[in-house]
């Protein structure tokens, strides 16, 4: 019992650089704009933070650096693809290249160097409250950041008048546009704070999660994939998001337990498990949307009909209207 | 007013630009690492250029990348984001494995076996590709997220075979499955590591598909389809029907890449078959614009900079991971730069109007 809850809280606490970086991108994607990128900005961040937190000492340099790291992403990635109307996707998908082969490349020095770590801090009284007190409350203060993030942007997003232009922009750009939001200084200013948040979990990577740098080794190519996946499996909708990404991360977490009960599958094939799961989870909330089962539903008798519509429409979440295109003012 | 001659001038001047920043970018980076940028490139330059071996090197990573770059240039003329190529090309590497694995002590001839290894490696190409294809028309899932994805199991594939049923007898390690027969190998040019057969190979998928999108009804069609689905249902184009060809197409070529990489490169099945040819494939197609006869000296140039980038850890102990920012950031501003010069010209438009 206790081994379980230990690991759940590693599940907790690993889970943290995800969640972060899956409300970032959340963030973008209501906007309207795809940033492909998360996958460099995770790399670059987390060699970045390790190193501005390794030379000043100080692991909240490190979280700027990140951050910083992934503002600059954002902004080329918004630059390219508003205001010189490049492709989101062309220019994200060279930053995920450019910035993961930069981080290698210039993290060389980097390597085995022990730098400043992010431990967990215990909150007094919440921390003995049985079972949930292990659980929740005996995290480093970037897991404790990251519950703060999903209820704030969840209110943000949803219950907010900020919240409710961003989506009038990600939805409806033009009628935005006539009431007078400025659709494209919104689309950079979430571009770039998305794009910021998921630079600030590279670091927590690299400070905490798994501190330190060690090139390929570090094990942190594919996460940003991961993230861009549990985006859409989270409806755009950061308390699903964070459930994806809690699930993902709890679903690693078992292949390695399961590992020894099954010692002739290597470890790495247990980790991809969360991945045919991932495409089965788009599959099953995209296919409702699709010709063919709209064409069947035809078929079928009115009183069944509604009730399959019902359900599809339960497990669908619709993306924002205008995600990946150019808004044009005309 | 602006003629076509000043045009293609300023046109030109825009990508040159975007050169000299790129390779200013790659210099930043160098001073960053403290290392200095005219040293480094004068051993990217001498590591890719200063032999005849070296050069040969640069060919054999050539093949693979013009070949996915091929493949890539279809379904990019659909409008399709095949980022699944990766592990189109690691399916091909298995397929082919597989059938060499299957048929080596069964007394077939080996050249049969070859071919007959090199067609597995096409129709597991296809195969992976098809999965993408199937998923977007028949499931909604957008084919950049199912590619992702299906590049993940693809490589978890590889290393469960290597570590599970094509185990090296003894003890299973990241070297890979054993290494085939001499018999079994695709022949060299006598003294370097280049197979004609697979140059031949890479100069057919050339001409193939630079026939087929510039010469042919279907090449004609999958342009309509990329430029405007609508427009093209309304001509009776299917656009689903050309773009699950062009994504099988794109199959094809990235399963013939990997049977290569298994059958003249490696002669067994490795964890990273793929070499990331895939995604650098992707960069060669944006940079070409999806015109192969263009990717021909630009994959050369990708190609030799990572063979020049291997000099990088021996001469300056730098990582060769430079050679491919010098890549990235190579489309990088060429895709920023063509972005200024239309809104530039664009603006200057605007004013003769008025």
């Amino acid at each position: 019992m206790n081994d379980l809850l230990i690991g759940l809280a590693g599940v907790i606490a690993a889970a943290t650089p995800v969640v972060v970086a899956v409300i970032g991108e959340t963030f973008t994607e209501r906007a309207g704009v795809i940033n492909l990128s998360a996958n460099g900005i995770i790399l670059l961040s987390a060699m970045a933070g390790f190193a501005a937190a390794s030379i000043s000492g100080n692991a909240f340099v490190g979280l700027l650096a990140g951050a910083l790291v992934g503002a600059i992403a954002g902004a080329v990635v918004s630059f390219c693809s508003i205001t010189i109307k490049q492709s989101q996707v062309a220019v994200g998908f060279i930053l995920a290249t450019l910035f993961k082969d930069l981080s290698y490349f210039l993290g060389t020095p980097l390597m085995g160097i022990t730098g400043p770590t992010i431990g967990s801090t215990s909150i007094p009284f919440l921390s003995n409250i049985p079972i949930l007190g292990d659980l929740l409350f005996k995290q480093s203060w970037l897991t404790y950041f990251s519950f703060a993030l999903i209820v704030a942007a969840f209110f943000w997003i949803f219950k907010s008048r900020q919240g409710l232009k961003l989506r009038a922009v990600g939805e409806q750009p033009v009628s935005a546009y006539t009431r007078g939001i400025n659709v494209n200084r919104m689309r950079y200013i979430y571009t770039i704070l998305g794009a910021a948040l998921i630079g600030l979990s590279g670091p927590m990577y690299s400070l905490s999660v798994k501190a330190g740098w060690k090139g390929t080794l570090t094990g942190l190519d594919g996460i940003g994939w991961i993230v861009l996946s549990i985006t859409i499996f989270g409806g755009w909708n950061p308390l699903r998001g964070a459930f994806g990404a809690y699930l993902f991360v709890f679903l690693q977490w078992l292949g390695i337990v399961l590992q020894s009960s099954m010692p002739n599958i290597p470890s790495q094939v247990l980790q991809v498990a969360p991945f045919p799961l991932m495409i089965f989870t788009l599959l099953f909330v995209n296919i409702g949307d699709t010709e063919w089962v709209t064409r069947m539903l035809a078929t079928v008798p009115r009183s069944l009909r509604s009730v399959i519509q019902k359900m599809i429409k339960f497990i669908r979440t619709p993306p924002p209207a205008s995600l990946g295109s150019p808004f044009e003012k005309e | 007013m602006l003629t076509l001659k000043h045009e293609k001038l300023i046109n030109t001047g825009f990508r040159i630009a975007g050169i000299i920043l790129a390779v200013g970018f790659a210099a930043l980076a160098l001073i960053l690492a403290k290392a200095n940028p005219f040293v480094a490139f004068g051993n990217i330059l001498k590591g890719a250029f200063s032999t005849d071996k070296k050069i040969a090197d640069s060919f054999v990573i050539w093949i693979p990348l013009i070949i996915t770059t091929c493949g890539l240039a279809i379904t990019f003329t659909v409008g399709l984001w095949n980022i699944g190529i990766e592990g189109q090309i690691t399916l091909g590497a298995i397929f082919t494995t597989g059938i060499i694995r299957l048929l080596q002590d069964s007394g077939v001839s080996p050249t049969l076996v070859i071919v007959a290894a090199i067609f597995a490696g096409i129709v597991g190409g296809m195969i992976w590709a098809l999965i993408a294809g199937l998923l977007k028309f028949f499931g909604g899932v957008s084919e950049i997220f199912a590619g992702l994805g299906l590049n993940f199991i693809a490589t978890a594939l590889t290393i469960y075979l290597i570590f599970g049923p094509w185990k090296r007898p003894g003890v299973a390690s990241m070297s890979g499955t054993v290494p085939f027969d001499e018999i079994f190998r695709l022949p060299n040019i006598p003294g370097l590591r280049l197979s004609p057969w697979s140059l031949a190979l890479a100069v057919t998928s050339v001409i193939i598909v630079f026939i087929l999108l510039k010469h042919t009804t279907i090449g004609l069609r999958m342009k309509a389809v990329g430029k405007n689905p609508k427009a093209a249902r309304l001509m009776g184009i299917s656009s689903s029907k050309y773009m699950l060809l062009a994504f099988l197409l794109c199959g094809l070529f990235a399963g013939l890449a990997g049977a290569l990489q298994v059958t003249a490169v490696y002669y067994r099945l490795i964890p990273s078959i793929s070499s990331g040819y895939g995604f650098m494939g992707l960069l060669v197609a944006m940079l070409v614009n999806y015109q192969v006869l263009w990717a021909i000296p630009v994959a050369y140039l990708f190609a030799a900079l990572n063979i020049g980038g291997i000099q990088l850890p021996i001469e300056m102990h730098l990582d060769s991971t430079l050679s491919g920012v010098i890549q990235s950031s190579l489309v990088l501003f060429y895709l920023i730069m063509d972005g200024v010069r239309k809104k530039m010209v664009s603006k200057i438009g605007e004013g003769t109007h008025e």
